[in-house]
């Protein structure tokens, strides 16, 4: 397999069209505006569609339309339009639509500023969007992933007729990296529950209203079935030295791959660290990350975000051991340097509230 | 002779509604979407489109459209339909995708999604149903409410200082040279019905042609927002609403569409013929 350099928002819209995705509706925003202009460039050219849209609300309605048709298709942007596309999101969930959304997370609150966060993990990972719902998250930290994820979230999109989220940090984004393709393409889906407009599907219906109390909550059951199919099937992450580990390192994306620096930096000052990186962030991988709190002494979660995956951690952890948490902001990424001292005891983890 | 009607088969012939519901629509007395609904209905049987057509349902009191209309049916959020009309459109090229879009959907919360949705030229058909009111959520005032209007969030009549003018958004969308077709009819008289479904039928055959976008406005009622009888509701349009909103073809560019479509047509023919993708050239 050849490989091929290539910044990894690009390798995004690659591997979607490798996924068998046929359409892209974006509309630019730094540091997603890779994908938007990947998709110009090669949608086109094999038959599939390509559309700017005039907002995010548009773009991600454009995807609802096209998913309602039963083609693989997806958006990208970033943390601004990911609010705009909170209500489609809702939509799409509710009407069981699949499809993939790509958040190439910059600096927030507000308009914030284009460097790489990782702010948006409530918003996405909880589900932003109105109503009883949750989105499929993969977590990718390599351009290599920024391809595989894309695959893994085309697939478990179909599977389980939902909107999966690709919630890469801007760093991630914006890197160029040697990345390897499969050979071999997906062929776009023909699904039978799809509104083609043609006489096989005349009497599907796509909706997300439900006016009886009863039948919405029958709905809402379902949902939560197959969220829970998921939650048994889908969550991965990936450890390092973690299994001697007495300090469990844990972080995702960019901060993953500090925290893999980290974990070489302190072992050879006799710290015995370990790193715990989440790639599934919904569902989060409880099961995995309880096992190995079982074993550590602690817990120190790294974030570009201001303790949003901390939580996330005590609940898999169930408090059975100290947790802190270190965070920068704003398009601060953290040294390993820096996060040494904090293992050593010289520089303090920050308080969630204070 | 008299002649007796019979709804077409793209017109369900009961409802999938509460018990005891199912030979009735959910619409109030003298409300217009009933009407409309069938109008379209009749359409798509008299062009063979019930297997092609995808309707797409707005929020409002026509959010339940997929009752009564025997197609592929799509349910969207509020003034998106123009975008997912766009995904649909674009995804089967060969579907006949109809938008159905209030006063509000269309003219206020989907502004944008219809002003862009028209500009880019999208070959779909819109029909828009203006009844100058929000009726689904009592009768709050709409960006078409007519000045003076009363509604329960315009208690003293509309006043166009701080609530402004009634939006004329069809005639503006007219000005789109992505526009091939737009027009104004309404449901409140006999001689107006007839001109509406040649505008439906007209907006059909366009988009069987690839001709572009079309929008059909249609004036319509609201008895029970008005605070009318069903007959002074249709009246009034007749009378009043008319004034504001004047029926008519409002602008046609059939012929420019046909021409602009031919032209990229004999253009992609002859890039292919000398080996070229475009302006850039090559691959």
């Amino acid at each position: 397999m050849e490989q091929k350099l290539i910044k990894a928002n690009e390798a995004v819209v690659k591997a979607a069209i490798l996924a068998g995705c046929r359409s892209f509706y974006g509309y630019p925003i730094t540091p997603a505006s890779e994908l938007t202009e990947a998709a110009a460039n090669l949608m086109p050219k094999i038959g599939g569609t390509f559309v700017q849209a005039e907002s995010e609300t548009a773009a991600i309605n454009m995807v609802f339309g096209a998913a309602s048709a039963g083609e693989l298709t997806m958006t990208a942007s970033s943390g601004p339009g990911l609010s705009l596309m909170q209500e489609g999101i809702s939509y799409l969930a509710g009407a069981e639509l699949p499809c993939v959304i790509a958040d190439i997370m910059r600096g927030g609150p507000g308009l914030g500023n284009i460097g790489p966060e990782q702010g948006d993990y409530n918003q996405m990972v909880k589900g932003g969007g109105h109503g009883n719902y949750h989105t499929i998250v993969y977590a990718p930290a390599y351009a290599q992933e920024m391809c595989d994820f894309t695959l893994k979230a085309f697939a478990a999109a179909q599977a389980y007729r939902t909107p999966a989220i690709l919630l890469a940090d801007g760093f991630v984004g914006q890197m160029m990296e040697p990345v390897r393709f499969p050979e071999t393409a997906f062929e776009p889906p023909k699904p039978d529950w799809a509104v083609r407009g043609d006489a096989a599907t005349r009497k599907n219906l796509i909706t997300s209203i439900y006016m009886s109390h009863e039948d919405l909550e029958r709905h809402n059951r379902k949902l939560m079935a197959k969220y829970a199919r998921a939650a048994a099937a889908l969550p991965e992450h990936r450890e390092y030295l973690l299994e001697d580990a007495e300090i469990m390192l844990v972080g995702y994306g960019i901060v993953g791959r500090v925290l893999r620096s980290v974990v070489d930096l302190a072992r050879r000052e006799g710290i015995k660290a370990g790193l715990f990186r989440p790639v599934t962030l919904w569902p989060f991988p409880e099961a995995a990350l309880g096992a190995a709190a079982a074993r550590a002494k602690k817990i120190l979660v790294v974030e570009l975000s201001d303790g949003q995956l901390v939580h996330d951690v005590r609940l898999a952890a169930s408090c059975r051991l100290p947790i802190g948490y270190y965070g920068r902001q704003g398009g601060m990424v953290p040294t390993p340097i820096e996060i040494l001292e904090v293992l050593r005891g010289t520089r303090k983890e920050h308080h969630l509230y204070g | 002779m008299a002649k007796t009607y019979t709804a077409p088969p793209t017109f369900y012939k009961t409802f999938e509604r509460k018990d005891g519901n199912q030979e009735t629509t959910h619409y109030c007395p003298g409300c217009g979407h009933g009407h409309i609904h069938k109008y379209i209905a009749e359409a798509l049987h008299d062009f063979g489109l019930q297997d092609r057509a995808i309707v797409i349902s707005p929020v409002g009191c026509s959010v339940f459209a997929y009752y009564y209309i025997d197609a592929g049916n799509v349910q969207v959020a509020h003034g998106r339909s123009p975008a997912v009309a766009t995904g649909l459109k674009r995804a089967n090229p060969d579907a006949i995708v109809v938008g159905y879009q209030g006063d509000g959907d269309l003219a206020a919360i989907g502004g944008n999604e219809i002003l862009q949705a028209a500009n880019r030229g999208e070959n779909y058909t819109v029909f828009f149903i203006n009844n100058a009111i929000y009726g689904m959520t009592g009768g709050q005032m709409a960006p078409t409410t007519l000045l003076g209007q009363r509604t329960t969030s315009s208690p003293g009549g509309r006043q166009a200082a701080g609530m402004g003018f009634p939006i004329p958004i069809t005639e503006m969308l007219a000005l789109l040279q992505g526009v091939t077709y737009a027009a104004r009819g309404t449901i409140a008289n006999p001689a107006w019905i007839g001109r509406t479904k040649a505008m439906l039928k007209r907006s059909f055959e366009l988009q069987i042609a690839g001709a572009g976008f079309s929008i059909v406005e249609v004036l319509s009622t609201c008895p029970v927002g008005w605070g009318l009888t069903p007959a002074a509701a249709m009246e009034h349009v007749t009378n009043d609403v008319v004034l504001t909103y004047p029926p008519g073809v409002i602008v046609d560019r059939t012929k420019a569409a046909a021409d602009a479509a031919a032209a990229s047509r004999a253009a992609a023919a002859a890039a292919e013929s000398s080996g070229t993708a475009g302006p850039a050239g090559g691959s």
